[in-house]
This record gives C-alpha cells, sequence and structure tokens, in this order.
C-alpha cells in the first residue's frame, strides 16, 4: 500500500501572502452591509455598503478607478466601479442602474441587507502623477459614476491640484445623477459644465453634445500639450469624438484617460470573459490610457 | 533527467502498484461512423482496459484538473445574513496512466495562467499538483501540428515518459515518487544501443507530421490582419457551437452563475466552462454585445490563442492537439484559417 501517493492539500496554507499571490483568499469574501440607499434617478441608486468587521474596513484600502465585485448570495456577482472616495475605505458608495437580472434584484434591496465584497481590483487613475497638472474630467450618462470617486480624492487635497474642470452630458435632465452635490462641488472651485439631449421644461441649463462643451474648454487654452490631464469615461460613441478631439488639442495620449466597461465573472484574470483583444479589462484595465486602448483591437 | 528502460509486460506490473490509486487512462469507446476507433480518457479499474496505443481521445484531458461544471462555494442564507463555504473540491490523487505530449504541454500553459499568475486558482492548483502523470509517446495524426507549435515533445509537467522502442520502455524520469515505484519493477539503465534507439524512434515521429501552421511572426500577422476578409469567410462558416473549446486542453474560459435551493436557505455558486464562440460571451447587462458576430467571435478566439497568450507569457495558448478541427461541425481547422489570414490558399 505505501505506492498509494501523498496527498497535497493546498487548502488552509495560508501564509500571509498578499491576497494576489494568496490561493487560499481566492473565493474569499468580505462580509459587509447596504447601511443607506438614495435613489439617484428613476433606474440609478447610490448604495452604501459597509464593510462590517471594523478592522477588515479599515485595512480595506484602493485607488480612485478600481472596482468590486459586489456578491448577492444566490443571485450573483458583478463588477461595480467605486465612486466614493478613497478615503473612506471600506465604507464605499457604489451607483448602480437597475438593468439586468442582477441590479433589478439589488434595487428590490432594502437597507440593513448583507452582501459580500471582493477587491479591490484593476488599475486606477494616476492622480499622483496628475498633482500640479489641470484635470479635464468628462463623463456620458453612467461616465460620471467612476469619475465621482477620483473628483473626490482631487476635492480631498484640492490645492494640489489646478484647474479641474467637470464635463458632464446626460440624455435628459431627468438623468442627471449627484445633482444634490453640484453646489458642493463648485465650491470647491470645480468649474462644472452640463449638458443634456434633451430638455425638459424645468430645464435652464445647456442642450447639446457633450464636444461643445469640450469645444469651448479647449478654446480657454491656447493648448493642453503641457500640464494637463484627462480623464474620459461614457459610451464607446463618446470615446471616439472626446479623444479624437482632445488629441487635436494637443492633449498627449498617455495622459488621456478611459475606464472601460465589459462583462466580468471573476474580476481575476480567470474567466476571459472581460478580455478586449487578450487584453485583461479586470487585470490591466478598467483604467487604460488612450495609447493602450488605440493598440487594444475592438477596445471602443 | 534520469532514464532508464524496462521490457514491455513489465508496464502490467506498473499499473498493478499505482492501482491503490484512482487510475485515468485512455480507454476504447466505440468508433466513429467512419469505422475509426474512439477513444477517450476515463478511470481504469483494469490494465486491459487501457488502451496505450490510442490515436486521440476526442476529449483533452482537462476536465480531471478544469471540471466542465463545478461549485465553487456554497451558502447558507437566511432572512437577515448569510455565511459562505468555501470547497476546493480537491480530495484525493490521480493517477494519470498514459498521456501524449501535447495534453502534458497543454497543462503547463495552464499551469502558466491558472497557476504562476497573480490570484492563482486554487481549484485548479489543487486538482494539478494532485497529479501523477505518465506520458506516453504517440504516433502522429493527420490532423496533428503540434511539431509547429512545439509541443510535439514534454520536457516538464510529467512524472515519467514513456517511449515505446518496441519490446522495451524507454522511460524519462522526473520525480522522486516515479524513480521510487521504477525501482520497484525489472528495470535497467540504458545501453548505448536504446540510446541509439530513442533517437531512431523520435526522427522517425518527425517524418509522419502532415499538418502544419507556419508560426513565425504569427503575432504581428495577426496584428496586421485584424480586418482580413478570412475571417468573415470562417465567421460564416462557424455555427457558434463552441464545440472548439469544449474539445481544447487549454481552453479555460469560464461563466459564473448562482442558485438559491427550493428551500431557501442554501444556495450555490457554480463554475460552468464558457466557450468565446457562444453568442453572449462578451454581452453585458442592458443587452450591449461587444462581439456580436461570429466572425468577431471566431477571430477572438485566435487571438486569445495566437496573439494574446504570447504577449503575456511568450508562448502560443496552442498546442497543435487538431482536436477542434476535427470535432467542428463545420469543418473550421486551425492550419486552414492561420494559412487564410496570411494570405495562402
Amino acid at each position: 500500500m505505501h505506492n498509494k501517493l501523498h496527498f497535497i492539500d493546498v487548502l488552509g496554507r495560508t501564509t500571509g501572502a498578499h491576497r494576489k499571490q494568496d490561493p487560499d483568499s481566492f473565493e474569499y469574501t468580505l462580509p459587509a452591509e447596504i447601511t443607506s440607499i438614495y435613489p439617484l434617478t428613476a433606474s440609478e441608486k447610490l448604495y452604501q455598503i459597509q464593510i462590517i468587521d471594523p478592522e477588515l474596513r479599515n485595512r480595506f484600502s484602493f485607488k480612485p478607478g478600481q472596482f468590486v465585485m459586489l456578491e448577492l448570495p444566490g443571485i450573483g456577482e458583478a463588477p461595480f466601479s467605486i465612486s466614493s472616495s478613497p478615503v473612506r475605505r471600506g465604507d464605499l458608495e457604489l451607483c448602480i442602474r437597475a438593468v439586468g437580472n442582477f441590479t433589478n434584484f439589488l434595487a428590490k434591496m432594502e437597507r440593513g441587507a448583507k452582501v459580500g465584497i471582493t477587491g479591490p481590483f484593476g488599475t486606477h487613475f494616476p492622480l499622483e502623477k496628475m498633482q500640479g497638472n489641470d484635470i479635464l474630467l468628462i463623463g456620458g450618462g453612467l461616465g460620471i459614476v467612476p469619475l465621482r470617486s477620483p473628483l473626490l480624492a482631487v476635492l480631498e487635497n484640492r490645492s494640489r491640484y489646478g484647474r479641474v474642470d467637470i464635463m458632464y452630458g446626460a440624455k435628459s435632465p431627468m438623468e442627471l445623477l449627484f445633482t444634490y452635490q453640484y453646489e458642493e462641488w463648485r465650491r470647491f472651485d470645480i468649474t462644472l459644465g452640463i449638458t443634456v439631449d434633451k430638455a425638459d421644461k424645468g430645464w435652464k441649463g445647456r442642450t447639446g453634445l457633450i464636444t461643445e462643451l469640450l469645444q469651448e474648454r479647449i478654446k480657454q487654452t491656447t493648448s493642453l500639450r503641457e500640464n494637463t490631464y484627462a480623464i474620459v469615461c461614457g459610451p464607446p460613441v463618446m470615446f471616439h469624438f472626446v479623444c479624437k478631439m482632445l488629441t487635436e488639442a494637443g492633449l498627449p495620449m498617455q495622459k488621456m484617460f478611459v475606464s472601460l466597461e465589459r462583462r466580468m465573472h471573476c474580476g481575476r484574470g480567470k474567466c476571459c470573459r472581460c478580455n478586449i483583444g487578450s487584453t485583461y479589462t479586470c487585470l490591466d484595465g478598467p483604467v487604460f490610457d488612450y495609447w493602450s486602448v488605440m493598440n487594444l483591437k475592438e477596445a471602443i | 533527467m534520469i532514464f532508464k528502460v524496462f521490457k514491455n509486460q513489465e508496464l502490467a506490473r506498473l499499473h498493478e502498484l499505482l492501482a491503490v490509486n484512482i487510475v485515468v487512462g485512455p480507454v476504447a469507446k466505440g468508433n466513429d461512423r467512419n469505422g475509426k476507433p474512439l477513444y477517450d480518457f476515463d478511470v481504469v479499474y483494469d490494465f486491459n482496459e487501457l488502451a496505450l496505443d490510442y490515436t486521440q481521445t476526442v476529449h483533452s484531458p482537462k476536465r480531471f484538473v478544469l471540471p466542465y461544471q463545478e461549485t465553487l462555494s456554497t451558502f447558507a442564507v437566511n432572512r437577515k445574513d448569510w455565511e459562505k463555504h468555501v470547497d476546493f473540491n480537491v480530495y484525493r490523487p490521480l493517477v494519470f496512466f498514459g498521456m501524449h505530449a501535447c495534453d502534458i504541454n497543454a497543462l503547463n500553459k495552464l499551469d502558466l495562467v491558472l497557476a504562476q499568475s497573480t490570484y492563482p486558482n486554487p481549484y485548479y492548483m489543487g486538482k494539478r499538483k494532485n497529479l501523477f502523470i505518465i506520458g506516453i509517446d504517440c504516433k502522429p495524426e493527420p490532423q496533428c501540428f503540434c511539431r509547429s507549435m512545439g509541443t510535439d515533445s514534454a520536457i516538464h509537467g510529467f512524472d515519467v515518459f514513456l517511449t515505446d522502442l518496441g519490446g522495451k520502455y524507454f522511460a524519462e524520469i522526473l520525480s522522486a515518487t516515479a524513480f521510487d515505484l521504477l525501482g520497484q519493477i525489472s528495470c535497467q539503465d540504458p545501453s548505448a544501443k536504446d540510446l541509439a534507439l530513442y533517437k531512431q524512434a523520435t526522427n522517425g515521429k518527425n517524418k509522419h507530421y502532415t499538418a502544419q501552421v507556419e508560426t513565425s511572426d504569427l503575432t504581428k500577422i495577426l496584428d496586421l490582419e485584424f480586418e482580413s476578409p478570412a475571417w468573415d469567410y470562417w465567421g460564416e462558416k462557424c455555427l457558434s457551437c463552441g464545440t472548439c473549446a469544449n474539445v481544447c486542453p487549454t481552453c479555460y474560459c469560464y461563466g459564473v452563475e448562482e442558485h438559491v435551493d427550493l428551500d431557501l436557505q442554501h444556495a450555490s455558486k457554480t463554475k460552468s466552462l464558457h466557450s468565446c464562440n457562444l453568442i453572449d460571451f462578451a454581452k453585458v447587462a442592458g443587452g450591449h454585445n461587444f462581439r456580436p458576430t461570429s466572425a468577431s467571435r471566431l477571430k477572438y478566439r485566435y487571438y486569445h490563442k495566437h496573439r494574446g497568450f504570447v504577449e503575456a507569457f511568450e508562448e502560443s495558448l496552442c498546442v497543435g492537439c487538431g482536436r477542434c478541427g476535427t470535432a467542428c461541425l463545420a469543418d473550421i481547422t486551425p492550419p486552414e484559417v492561420i494559412a487564410s489570414v496570411r494570405g495562402k490558399e
């Protein structure tokens, strides 16, 4: 019987290695609780999700642009960009539109519900490089959601950055997100430009495409080549026009960042569902500089 | 590496020694419609069931390390809270008796992405580490292009590799367990004549390759030919059925689903292997599909195998076993697809 092979157990060998290297933590989910829910529009809600264990909550650190996998046991798991400030650590805010099975179920959940959080995953916007520079935050529709985290991080240290512009376009005034925070952002000397595709009766702001807003901003400076960074997030068609316009205005491709959306089933570079060409959006993205995106086939 | 030779009849003894473990090997599974014998890997209880002279198994050995369906975790759920239980589904070692070099190389390639990259996958690692692999040489089949992919011989990833010298097996030993095991059967150090026979056997094998893929600069050519009409030609033929990924030894893409039990007290999270050729592969909530056409999905499969994996790990993910071409209902084979993308008829 001595030829019975020795069983190699991979379980229970946690060595304190970083979770990226530790196989034991592959399927580990942080228990979390929905502490509050703000309806923002008819279909989007802002969920405050807090990691229950105070120590784990404090140890949870992320950078703006990264995402988490939100798990509803028995329903599914899906990736969401974090829209809260990184200083709040494991006290997260996720803005989620009810659009599929998972998010529609989530929309029916109430405060106090227990969920699971895994992450953070992916690359981030390099805010450290952006210090001392002007920043253009350009968002279309739900694209404002991943922009809110870098924006809040900038507000934490407002004096370290130059002029900060937000250009935000939505289909209609009813679909504008975070409206209650616009005044607060303006108080921090953020130039806020908002445009909608289709105005309603009460709308006093501007109507038109986001590229018109951007055109005006570009005219105010001679060139974007020096000391400007841009973060762009929105539907693929918007990327196309906005990035082209920024390039023409002289902004170098490596100073323009985009956040891409793909289907994901693991977040850990294993399921291949998020591959663009063959680049994993979950490991090498979701934040890419425009140069990398240009080199990715079928990215935008 | 340590080499030994032993007589063919000693192989039964080797199986007998290992039979205290679960042994998996190639077994005959009837004939196809042309009368050609079919083989597949299955649990073997009797040495005589082993078909070690098999041509190629229909399915790859990947299901023993990457099951087609696997429960990742279970949940105990109540109204207020839930608890997650994780089981990596690794229970016992497995002996693989008779694996060809291409399949060994396929496991080595899976190791790169599933065990040696960031976020190593314990479900895979546990099963892989508990494999004892006896490799065996093969005769190239018409669909095999492993020589083009550099996977016609295995240099690591097995415990012992056997080459039939006619009446004798030439054994390359890679692990202490295998060395110990061969010590229990009657085997000798190879003589100069054995070495000559071994070289003759490998040379003889090389003459039998018919299919081939031109791999020089393939990553660059794929990049240049992204818009090639060849993709539309093959895309039109492709049925988007995912059979190629099913039989492929290195396709590891998957999808995850969660289910609630009828008692509403338990839930489970299940992983199922998927295929990038299936229509919903890149479809996101809200209905947008990043790869809506069969041509774009077929193209993506080739890009992942022959370009993306090379970018990440300096080698192609394809081992050239040709199973996808054999299994394809539309007769799409990698040598033909790559030749047409290169512009050769």
